[in-house]
C-alpha cells in the first residue's frame, strides 16, 4: 500500500482527472506523436517556440493515470524554459523515474516533477511516465516519425 | 452450458470437485506476492504447472535425457518410447483418428504458421480470399496476412456482435467462390466467447473451404473432439493447459498433411538425402525437423494425464459456476463495464473501469497479490470493435476459487477508492 500511495499521489491523480494544457496548438510546426504499443497509449505533443524559449506546450492523448499526469505536469514544467533546459529536464526526469537519482538530489531542478519518484518502484510503468517526454523531445526536433517506447 | 465441443452434455452433479486438493497440486499457488497470497488470474496468458509435470521434466533431465530416434543405446530407446507415447496420448485427448495426424510444434503460433506456409501456399492464390473472424488473436491473423502478401490474396474478417459473439449470419454471407480458407478461434482469448465450431465447419465445408481452428484457449477448459468438430486443422499450446512452454500441437487431417510440403528442412524429417535430391519422411515426421522439445513433450503428456484425472466433466461444471460468479460479481462493481457478454463463455472475463485505465487497475491489483492482464491481449481488432484501447482481463483455471473472485472484487473497489 505504501508504494501505491507514493505512485498515485494526490497531485498525480488530480492531473489525471483534469489534465492541464490538454489542447492542440494550431499553427506550430513543432509537434510529434508518441505511441506505447504494449499498452496502446498514444499522445500528441505540441510545442510553440519563441526563439529558443518554449512559449507554450500542450498535449492530447489516451493513457493511464501515470502517462496523462506526466504529460500534464510536463507541459507546465517546460513552459518558459529554453529548449536546452527542457532537454536537461527530460534527462533528469528519466534518471528520477528509473531510480538513478533520489528525489532530494533532483528537487532543485525538477521541482514538482519529483512526485514521479514513486514510479521507480514500478519498473513496468517507467514507460508510461516517460512517453510524453520522449514525444516532446521529438516535437522539438520536428521528428516526422512517431516516437515509440519499444 | 451446451456442448461447444460437440460432445454430450455432462451431468453437472455427477462428479465431486475438491478444489483444495487441486490447488495443492500446484506448488506456485502457495506463494505470496507483495506479502499477500498469490491470486493468479492470468491463466489465459499461461497456466501454472502441477507437480507431476514439473517432476516429469526434472526426472527426464536427471535420468532419461537422450536424443530420440535412431539411437541404439538404452537411454535413447527409452526417451524415444516416452516421446512417441505422448503422440498417442494427444491423439486420444482430442479424439483424432490417427497418431500421424499429431504434429509436435513450439506452440499454437508455430502451428498456424506451419499451416499458412505449407498448406496455405498451395491452397491460396492470387485474388483469393482468406476468411478470419474479428475476434482472432494476432497469431491467427498475422500469419494469414503474411501469406496473403506472399501470394497476392486478401484477408477478410467476419464481424462480431456487440455481445462479443461471432455474427454467424455475416459469416455465412462472407463466403464467396474466392474463399479458400477459414481461420477461426474456438475460444476468444480476449472475451472468453466459445464459438460453435462444428456448425461453422459445416458451413465452410459446404463452400468447399477448409477450416483452421485456434484451440489455444479451449483445451484447458472443454473437451475437444476434432472428429466431432470436423475441422481440418486444430492448433493448441501445452503451456496454457498446465504443460510446459515451448511445446504445442498441430492436428491436421492425414490426407491434407500427406499432400503438404515440409515447413522446415533439417534432420529427422527426411527419407534420404543426396546432392541430387532429397526425399521427405512421411507424416508426422516430415513436419518435425530438428531435435524436438523432448522433455516438454513428455511434460505435455503428464498435463494431459492430469486433466484426464480431474476430468472435464468435473472441471467444466466447477468452472462454469466460478466464471458465472466472477461475471456477476465483477459486473456489480460500480463503474465496471464488461467487455463481451457472450452466451457461451469459458475462462475469461474482460472489463474496463470508469475510474481508471486498465494499467492502473493492474498495478493496484498487483499490490494485493492479484495477477491479471491489462492491455489489448494481442487482439487489437476486438479492442477497436468495443472502442477501448485495452481491457483488464481476469482469466480463470481449474484451481481458482470463489474466494479469489472476492479478493479481486475487493481490489476493484479499492481502485474506485483511489481514483474515484
Amino acid at each position: 500500500m505504501g508504494n501505491l500511495k507514493e505512485l498515485y499521489q494526490e497531485v498525480i491523480l488530480d492531473h489525471n482527472r483534469s489534465p492541464r494544457n490538454f489542447r492542440e496548438i494550431a499553427d506550430t510546426p513543432h509537434h510529434a506523436e508518441g505511441h506505447n504499443p504494449l499498452c496502446g497509449d498514444n499522445i500528441t505533443v505540441w510545442v510553440e517556440l519563441d526563439g529558443d524559449v518554449i512559449s507554450d506546450a500542450s498535449f492530447i492523448g489516451n493513457g493511464c493515470a501515470i502517462s496523462k499526469a506526466s504529460a500534464s505536469l510536463m507541459t507546465q514544467a517546460v513552459k518558459g524554459k529554453r529548449v536546452s533546459e527542457a532537454k536537461e529536464l527530460f534527462k533528469s526526469f528519466q534518471k528520477l523515474v528509473t531510480g538513478r537519482v533520489s528525489p532530494e538530489e533532483s528537487k532543485d531542478l525538477l521541482g514538482k516533477l519529483i512526485l514521479f519518484a514513486g514510479v521507480s518502484q514500478f519498473p513496468v510503468r517507467v514507460k508510461c511516465a516517460s512517453l510524453s517526454w520522449h514525444t516532446m523531445n521529438a516535437a522539438l526536433e520536428d521528428a516526422a516519425e512517431p516516437v515509440t517506447t519499444e | 452450458m451446451s456442448a461447444p465441443s460437440g460432445l454430450p452434455l455432462p451431468d453437472v452433479n455427477a462428479v465431486p470437485y475438491d478444489v483444495d486438493a487441486i490447488r495443492a497440486d500446484f506448488p506456485i499457488l502457495e506463494q505470496t506476492v507483495h506479502g499477500r497470497p498469490l491470486v493468479y488470474l492470468d491463466n489465459a496468458a499461461t497456466a501454472q504447472k502441477p507437480e507431476v509435470v514439473i517432476d516429469a521434466i526434472d526426472r527426464f533431465f536427471r535420468q532419461q535425457n537422450a536424443n530420440i530416434h535412431r539411437g541404439v543405446h538404452a537411454l535413447s530407446v527409452e526417451a524415444t518410447a516416452a516421446y512417441d507415447a505422448v503422440r498417442a496420448k494427444v491423439r486420444a485427448f482430442i479424439n483424432a483418428q490417427d497418431d500421424r495426424e499429431i504434429i509436435f510444434v513450439r506452440g499454437t503460433t508455430e502451428a498456424i504458421n506451419l499451416v499458412a506456409q505449407s498448406f496455405g501456399r498451395g491452397a491460396v492464390g492470387r485474388g483469393d480470399e482468406i476468411l478470419v473472424s474479428e475476434m482472432e488473436h494476432h497469431s491467427n491473423l498475422v500469419p494469414w496476412q503474411l501469406l496473403a502478401g506472399q501470394v497476392g490474396a486478401v484477408v477478410k474478417a467476419a464481424p462480431i456482435t456487440d455481445d462479443g459473439e461471432l455474427d454467424l449470419d455475416a459469416l455465412r454471407a462472407a463466403f464467396t467462390d474466392r474463399t479458400k480458407l477459414l481461420a477461426v478461434t474456438h475460444v476468444s482469448n480476449a472475451l472468453g466467447t466459445v464459438n460453435p465450431i462444428a456448425e461453422i465447419v459445416v458451413q465452410a465445408h459446404a463452400h468447399g473451404v477448409p477450416v483452421v481452428v485456434d484451440g489455444a484457449q479451449a483445451v484447458p477448459h472443454i473437451p475437444v473432439d476434432v472428429t466431432a468438430l470436423g475441422c481440418d486443422f486444430y492448433a493448441f499450446s501445452g503451456h496454457k493447459m498446465f504443460g510446459p512452454t515451448g511445446i504445442g500441437v498441430l492436428y491436421g487431417r492425414a490426407e491434407l498433411l500427406e499432400a503438404m510440403p515440409p515447413y522446415q528442412g533439417g534432420g529427422g524429417m527426411i527419407a534420404s538425402v543426396s546432392f541430387e535430391g532429397t526425399t521427405y519422411a512421411p507424416i508426422p515426421t516430415r513436419f518435425e525437423a530438428g531435435t524436438p522439445a523432448i522433455a516438454e513433450v513428455i511434460g505435455l503428456g503428464l498435463a494431459i494425464d492430469y486433466l484426464n484425472d480431474v476430468s472435464f466433466e468435473a472441471l467444466m461444471a466447477y468452472e462454469d459456476e466460478l466464471v458465472g460468479y466472477a461475471v456477476q460479481q465483477i459486473g456489480a462493481v460500480p463503474g465496471v463495464r464488461l467487455i463481451g457478454t457472450p452466451q457461451e463463455r469459458v475462462g475469461v472475463v474482460s472489463f474496463v473501469m470508469d475510474a481508471a485505465h486498465p494499467h492502473d487497475v493492474g498495478t493496484v491489483l498487483d499490490q494485493d497479490g492479484i495477477a491479471v492482464r491489462a492491455g489489448h491481449h494481442c487482439s487489437q481488432p476486438v479492442m477497436d470493435h468495443f472502442g477501448v484501447p485495452a481491457t483488464v482481463r481476469a482469466s480463470f483455471a481449474l484451481y481458482n476459487t470463489p474466494e479469489e473472485v472476492d479478493t479481486l472484487v475487493g481490489g476493484l473497489r479499492r481502485v474506485n477508492e483511489i481514483f474515484g
